[in-house]
């Protein structure tokens, strides 16, 4: 890599795959072939594809690495690849006008990347990128010159806790691993993503698998184990794939397999496609789905730390968690804990979406201001609307509302004001966004995956999205909020698994902040922010209407009437209230209300 | 038909023997699962269907109806929710005349699909249409996709 005195880097995660990095990619490598360059110069000369460095919403974003200095490039389509060529890699003079601005560096300043480290500078196809930068080296030490119980007291030194949501103290559970009785024991890694709205797992697998894979090896080591599984979402494609490939080459290089690194050590990894179920993210249920079965969760104890897959000892990890490993082990537990706060160390990637300015992938220090990461890295809200929520951990999580933005981001604080860190996502909601929607949106979500096994999720659920669309048509009751309260409540401690035991948060803490919003629902029956269908009316404004009749090609119902450069009509008992009509007006003259 | 149906259920006694990964392969061949094929399994299998149709429903990844020929699929995750998902999911349903029930047109033209998440956030609200993805889209842009597939005999109609 080195030797290359030119480096293209093209982004080809999903979103830079989505915005066309492959043709990007072509097109570099064909423009590069076909530039004239001395032979020499061109065989120095290297696009390659990287992972996801996170700003997805200005890919293709590439990177140009030439004579010790990088240039970073967006939204670069195929047909702009020549002058970059010619101008910058031929002429050594980069185009202005295509860089990244301000905003970016902003994007990347307060953030701290160590999974991250590697993701959008390595080719995740190839391991021996990965090699270059110290990766399995870390593995290849820690199986010859450490013993497994010194690395479990590393991992528990370094403060690590479970970045799939609970935050369980991952060194507390290796060592619980290799502790429990059996010859044969597992290690697992959920890549089980199936929080919608979270992407921090496929990302990290997309732009750097062999950190997962690496962290794999070292726990399995540490615990004592000879078979691992990752199991992954099949909605994940590109990920599987890579992932895939660099277990194939990672087995190649005998870094997995039989007396792996030249030791006594066997290990080697199975990948299994999830089919499609939420619950599959629980620790039982998860186990289940490897089984063949249906993935039901079942209670606990016994855990799956003594009697996990196939009966015996399992230790299930996400794949945040280990892919943080490497990095720990190879530049020690006092430097990691050095990030972070008294109680979540390290850094958390977040999953930065909704109506953001700079939605992104973003990894942050434990402790940073929910307002750092809104403001200083996003950039603010879009279109100049106002703030109204955070939500994080996705349907077992909460809402926080704009005026608690100076929280810290870890697991004690987000706690406390009823939400939770989870597997990363973090929604923002402007004021165009309806709370009590949100919160219908993901009652409506947790009860259609819910497994059906216990009664208070099954029943309950169902019963709760009966309210939550009560409300939101104009027929809440009188005692609804206080129903939906004691319900709430009730599911939480009643039911089997984490899923149903965090279902109602959602509904919880956007009753405990936005209260009114639900009032204004049941009493006025009225939407705020006029979102919820039922409770609002499409009319044309008359002084306002153009008769341009762009409403009326619009509606898909047939409900405008009205002849050209007269003002129109929409019939309310045709209309349909898609907001077609609402999106298509260019003179404002559409009232919603 | 039956070929497959051997080919998969070899393989299913060779290796793991995974009731999810021998449903996958079948579903990958096919693009839904057969009723055919899960009599067959059971019987040279010797598992009762029943476990068949458990893990099939179970799982939203598995479908016992055929796909259209062009499919469209809407992510209807929370980000691309709040930019407006259902708006676009609401035109697509109406403009092919699917009844609440269906995900398939009458004439085997195209399957719409709704899926939690395809991990595209930040640069939704994302449909993917055969494939190709189409990011922060509009309900109006996707429709203009559909009216090409579709060829411009029915925009005569």
């Amino acid at each position: 890599m080195t030797k290359n005195k030119t480096v293209v880097n093209v982004c080809m995660g999903t979103g830079g795959m989505a915005s066309g990095g492959a043709e990007v990619l072509q097109a570099f490598r064909a423009e590069l072939e076909a530039a004239a360059f001395p032979a020499e110069v061109k065989e120095h000369c290297l696009a390659h594809r990287v992972g996801c460095r996170g700003l997805c919403a200005k890919d293709v974003l590439v990177d140009v690495l030439t004579d010790g200095s990088v240039t970073t490039y967006q939204f670069i389509k195929p047909d702009m690849v020549p002058r970059i060529v010619t101008e910058h890699i031929i002429g050594k003079t980069p185009v202005a006008e295509w860089q990244v601005g301000e905003d970016y560096e902003n994007f990347h300043q307060k953030q701290v990347k160590i999974v991250l480290s590697d993701c959008g500078k390595i080719d995740p196809e190839d391991p021996d990128d990965y090699h270059a930068v110290g990766g399995y080296g870390t593995a290849r030490d820690v199986l010859t010159e450490w013993l497994p119980g010194e690395v479990i007291e590393e991992i528990k030194a370094s403060g690590l806790r479970g970045r799939g949501g609970a935050g369980f103290p991952t060194g507390l559970k290796w060592e619980l691993g290799r502790k429990a009785r059996g010859d044969i024991k597992y290690i697992i890694c959920n890549a089980d993503e199936g929080d919608p709205g979270a992407f921090m797992d496929r990302a990290v697998i997309e732009g750097n698998p062999h950190a997962v894979i690496e962290g794999m090896i070292i726990a399995a080591y540490a615990i004592g184990a000879h078979h691992g599984y990752v199991y992954i979402r099949a909605e994940y494609p590109l990920a599987v794939e890579r992932l895939k490939l660099a277990i194939e080459r990672a087995r190649r290089r005998l870094f997995l397999g039989r007396n792996i690194f030249g030791t006594t050590f066997d290990f080697d990894i199975q990948v299994k496609l999830g089919a499609g179920a939420f619950v599959c993210g629980e620790e039982t249920a998860l186990i289940a789905s490897i089984e063949g079965q249906r993935g039901m969760p079942r209670p606990k104890p016994p855990f799956p730390v003594n009697k996990g897959l196939w009966q015996r000892p399992t230790v299930i990890n996400n794949v945040e968690t280990l892919a943080n490993v490497p990095y720990i082990m190879r530049r020690g537990y006092q430097w990691y804990a050095s990030h972070g706060t008294e109680r979540s160390r390290g850094t958390k990637v977040f999953a930065l979406t909704g109506k953001i300015k700079n939605p992104g992938l973003i990894e942050v220090p434990m402790g940073i201001t929910l307002r750092e990461i809104i403001e200083d890295i996003g950039g603010g809200i879009e279109g100049g609307k106002k703030l109204k929520a955070v939500q994080t951990g996705g349907p077992s999580g909460g809402c926080i509302p704009a005026n608690m933005l100076d929280i810290n981001v870890d697991y004690e604080s987000l706690a406390k004001v009823g939400s939770i860190v989870g597997s990363g996502g973090m929604i923002v909601l402007d004021e165009d966004n309806c709370m009590v929607n949100m919160a219908k949106y993901f009652i409506q979500f947790t009860q259609e995956e819910s497994c059906g096994k216990c009664v208070p999720c099954r029943i309950g659920t169902k019963r709760l999205l009966e309210i939550m669309e009560r409300i939101t048509k104009g027929q809440g009751k009188e005692g609804d909020l206080e129903l939906l309260d004691t319900l709430s409540n009730s599911i939480k401690v009643t039911s089997l698994c984490g899923l149903g035991q965090t279902a109602p948060n959602p509904v919880l803490s956007t009753l405990k902040y936005f209260r009114e919003e639900f009032e204004a629902h049941v009493r006025d029956k009225k939407c705020p922010a006029k979102v919820c269908k039922d409770l609002i009316t499409y009319s044309i404004i008359e002084g306002a209407c153009k008769g341009c009749g762009a409403c009326l090609r619009a509606c898909p119902a047939g409900a405008v009437t009205g002849e050209k450069k007269k003002p129109h009509k929409i019939d309310p008992d045709i209309c349909i209230k898609c907001g077609a009509c609402f999106e298509a007006c260019k003179f404002k003259s559409v009232g919603r209300d | 038909m039956i070929e497959t149906f051997e080919a998969i259920a070899r393989n299913y006694r060779q290796n793991e023997g995974n009731v999810i990964s021998l449903l996958q392969d079948t579903q990958e061949a096919f693009g839904y699962i057969p009723r055919e094929a899960i009599d067959y399994y059971s019987q040279t299998l010797g598992i009762a269907s029943s476990r068949f149709f458990g893990v099939v429903t179970f799982y939203a990844q598995f479908r016992m109806k055929p796909t259209g020929r062009h499919k469209i699929t809407a992510c209807c995750g929370t980000a691309c929710h709040v930019r407006g998902a259902d708006r676009i999911l609401n035109s697509l349903r109406l403009e092919l005349k699917l009844k609440p029930d269906e995900d398939t047109t009458k004439d085997g033209e195209f399957t719409l699909e709704q899926v939690n998440c395809v991990g595209a956030c930040s640069i939704a609200p994302v449909v993917i249409v055969d494939k190709k993805v189409y990011s922060k889209t509009t309900a109006d842009n996707i429709l203009k996709q559909l009216r090409a597939l579709k060829g411009p005999s029915h925009d005569e109609k």
